[in-house]
């Protein structure tokens, strides 16, 4: 029998190219995925029988070209503050998938108190109160799954799901019920004035929802590198055993973890809402979240590197609305380009770990699995 | 409240919790097996769409249901061949593969169905049931278990010939010990990859078929994001049915049941909101969770990826 193999890492390199070539590598483990998503995505609408050139030319203008980078800047904020939420949590190891869930909890919440709060209160303070509402609520609605996994273990991946699906359908129940605005037939809540929603950015289109994604932002990066629960929160993710050995209190650092990013979840609605929307129609669902993950992951779980991931996202998602009417593919063609960022990403971190490691490109489990596909427990006599 | 009692009524819940039921269970058997070899699928509401759309085209060219199923099964093998390569082979993330193979799918069907159709969305006629002699003349039961396509029998057989497999047979051993103690299977001598990899295989067939049965006999047609994430409650129905097929099945009905349970209310006058009335399964395990707060048992090794010599 001979030994198993086992990948020894090589000696860390010293000297001073050393950062500038993790730099280097680091930039192009982020940006290829996204560019071979962008070549595939072209070769898929050459099979549709699109012309991939004036597609992607269709977005650059739609996006970006004529202020258009103005309505991708909108698009930012509440996808950036849905992307600090995920990146808190994911620095934990801990999975927050029911984040549709919190955001619409929120949205329902938003925009079916918004028309009597910011009536009978002056408007800065009902936009404040408004925040504050969906935060709570986000993060009410984590706080199930959090004590079931800081108290039992159970698999959060389970809880955040089912509390999602409750979440989305306690929303509806909402638009339809009491938020129902009387005036119409169909199922949704009251439309604000455009004098009532959040003020824009001066000499902008941009309203300040993005200032307020920002400051999140930065906060969370500042939590997570600066301060000693983000320190916490760190090990917890790298290390559970280690970290209770350490002494960190894992109830407390995974509850607190739950809650901070279904705050920010939950404020991705009031900004979305108050900002751009005006009312919330049942049924809606944006799916942010699920679009948002893949750049959380290319941001390495850096608050501060998502923020280019979650522009160039942004202007995809805008000129691609334009772009896919223009050459009448239905919008939900960018999810294709969203999943092939996913599957490439995956893949270059797959080969950047080996070549890392000095290993080979196939492991040795796949040629097994190559080779000899039809192994039965019959061979077993030892 | 009388009506409560009446055969209408039952008649339509077991009848609409089958349909709406058949779909999650075929997923959520899927999802059992992946999940009892250490594979976690989060791809499942991606497989589903692949195997709605393609089980539609192939029922709608091919003028037959079952080609519609085969062709269902296979593009959910396809999808799930993405995972096998580079979850199961290659060791790499199964969630954020998942949520790729989720958003693909939804993706590429939109995108197919609208390229094939435009703005239409044909329909299938009903799907051909097998009447079983003498047991469908039996009041409710008769013409709702005993008056259904093909391919629920062969489900339920399905079922118990799973649940005999997992129990008593090598292959069951195997696939159970590549989630429990991987090491211990190569120990022996059996390929982990390899077992992993037709569990996956398993998994895309069922889900897609799970896909195909949901566009050909419960909706008769193909709209883009037609599963409505049923596909994640197929998750949660294996995660809770802890890996034991009839479990799995029994679950799956109460949520079908619970899919469909606001349109039988209305045929006896009854108007419950249908939002309300998904909720509550949820909810109830929600509430189940918290006050009986057990884990809900996953194999030790899920979602890890098995490379030989490391611990």
């Amino acid at each position: 029998v001979s030994k198993p193999e086992v990948d020894v890492p090589i000696a860390p390199r010293s000297g001073p190219g050393r950062i500038g070539a993790q730099v280097r590598d680091v930039t192009f483990r982020s940006l290829m995925p996204v560019v071979l998503a962008l070549v595939a995505g072209g070769l898929l609408l050459l099979a549709l029988g699109h012309n991939p050139f004036s597609f992607y030319l269709d977005v650059y203008r739609g996006g970006i070209e004529q202020g258009a980078w103005q309505d991708s800047a909108i698009r930012m904020a509440p996808l950036l503050l849905i992307a600090a939420g995920l990146t808190v949590i994911f620095r934990a190891n801990i999975w927050n998938l029911g984040y549709d869930g919190q955001f619409l909890l929120g949205a329902a919440l938003v925009s079916g108190w918004g028309p009597a709060l910011l009536n009978d209160m002056p408007k800065a303070i009902a936009i404040v109160v408004l925040f504050i509402v969906a935060a709570t609520v986000g993060a009410a609605w984590t706080i199930i799954p959090a004590l079931l996994k800081a108290r039992y273990g159970t698999n959060e991946i389970i809880t955040t799901l089912m509390m999602s699906f409750i979440g989305v359908d306690l929303a509806n129940i909402l638009i339809k019920g009491p938020f129902q605005d009387p005036t119409v037939a169909t199922p949704e809540t009251r439309v604000l004035p455009f004098d009532k929603m959040l003020p824009n950015i001066p000499g902008t289109r941009i309203h300040v929802g993005l200032v307020v994604a920002f400051v999140a932002i930065f906060a969370v990066h500042y939590l997570l590198t600066r301060t000693s629960f983000g320190l916490r929160l760190q090990i917890l993710g790298a290390n559970p055993r280690a970290a209770k050995h350490m002494g960190v209190n894992l109830t407390r650092v995974i509850v607190i973890s739950f809650l901070i990013s279904g705050a920010l979840i939950g404020a991705a609605s009031a900004a979305d809402i108050l900002g751009l929307w005006g009312y919330a129609r049942a049924n809606w669902n944006p799916a942010y979240g699920d679009t948002v993950i893949p750049f959380v992951f290319l941001a390495r779980l850096n608050a501060l590197a998502v923020i280019p991931f979650i522009a160039f996202f942004s202007v995809l998602a805008t000129g691609g609305d334009i772009a896919t009417q223009e050459s009448n593919l239905p919008t939900d063609f960018l999810l294709v380009l969203v999943a092939l960022i996913l599957l490439f990403m995956t893949v270059i971190e797959y080969l950047g770990r080996r070549r890392a490691l000095g290993g080979s490109y196939i492991t040795p489990g796949l040629k097994d699995a190559a080779r000899s596909p039809l192994v039965r427990l019959k061979g077993r006599r030892a | 409240v009388s009506h409560l009692l009446s055969e209408e009524f039952w008649t339509s819940v077991i009848a609409g919790g089958l349909v709406a039921g058949m779909p999650l269970m075929f997923a959520s058997v899927g999802e059992t097996i992946s999940e009892r070899s250490g594979v976690l699928n989060i791809g499942l509401e991606g497989m589903m769409l692949f195997g709605a759309y393609a089980g539609f085209l192939g029922a709608y060219y091919g003028h037959t249901q079952w080609l519609g199923y085969l062709a269902g099964g296979l593009a959910g093998m396809g999808a799930s061949l993405i995972m096998v390569v580079l979850c199961v082979w290659l060791g790499l993330d199964q969630i954020v593969v998942g949520i790729a193979i989720t958003l693909a799918g939804g993706g590429i069907t939109s995108v197919a169905q609208q390229a094939e159709f435009g703005a239409s969305y044909p329909r299938l006629g009903s799907a051909s049931t097998l009447s079983i002699p003498l047991l469908d003349r039996l009041p409710i039961v008769g013409s709702t278990l005993f008056e259904q396509p093909i391919i629920v029998y062969l489900a339920f057989i399905g079922i118990g010939v799973l649940t005999w497999a997992f129990r008593a047979t090598n292959i069951g051993l195997n696939l159970r010990a590549a989630g429990e103690k991987p090491e211990a299977l190569d120990a022996a001598g059996v390929s982990v990859l390899a077992t992993r990899s037709y569990a996956v295989l398993a998994t895309g067939f069922l889900t897609g078929l799970g896909g195909a049965y949901l566009a050909i006999v419960g909706a008769g047609l193909f709209t883009p994001f037609i599963t409505q994430g049923q596909g994640y409650m197929a998750i949660v129905i294996a995660m809770l049915g802890r890996g034991k097929p009839w479990w799995v099945l029994f679950g799956s009905m109460l949520f079908g049941i619970t899919l469909s349970l606001s349109d039988s209310l209305q045929i006896i006058g009854i108007t419950l909101s249908t939002d309300l009335v998904n909720m509550l399964p949820f909810a109830a395990i929600i509430v189940a969770l918290i006050v009986f707060a057990r884990r809900s048992y996953l194999p030790p090794s899920l979602a890890l990826p098995y490379v030989r010599g490391t611990r």
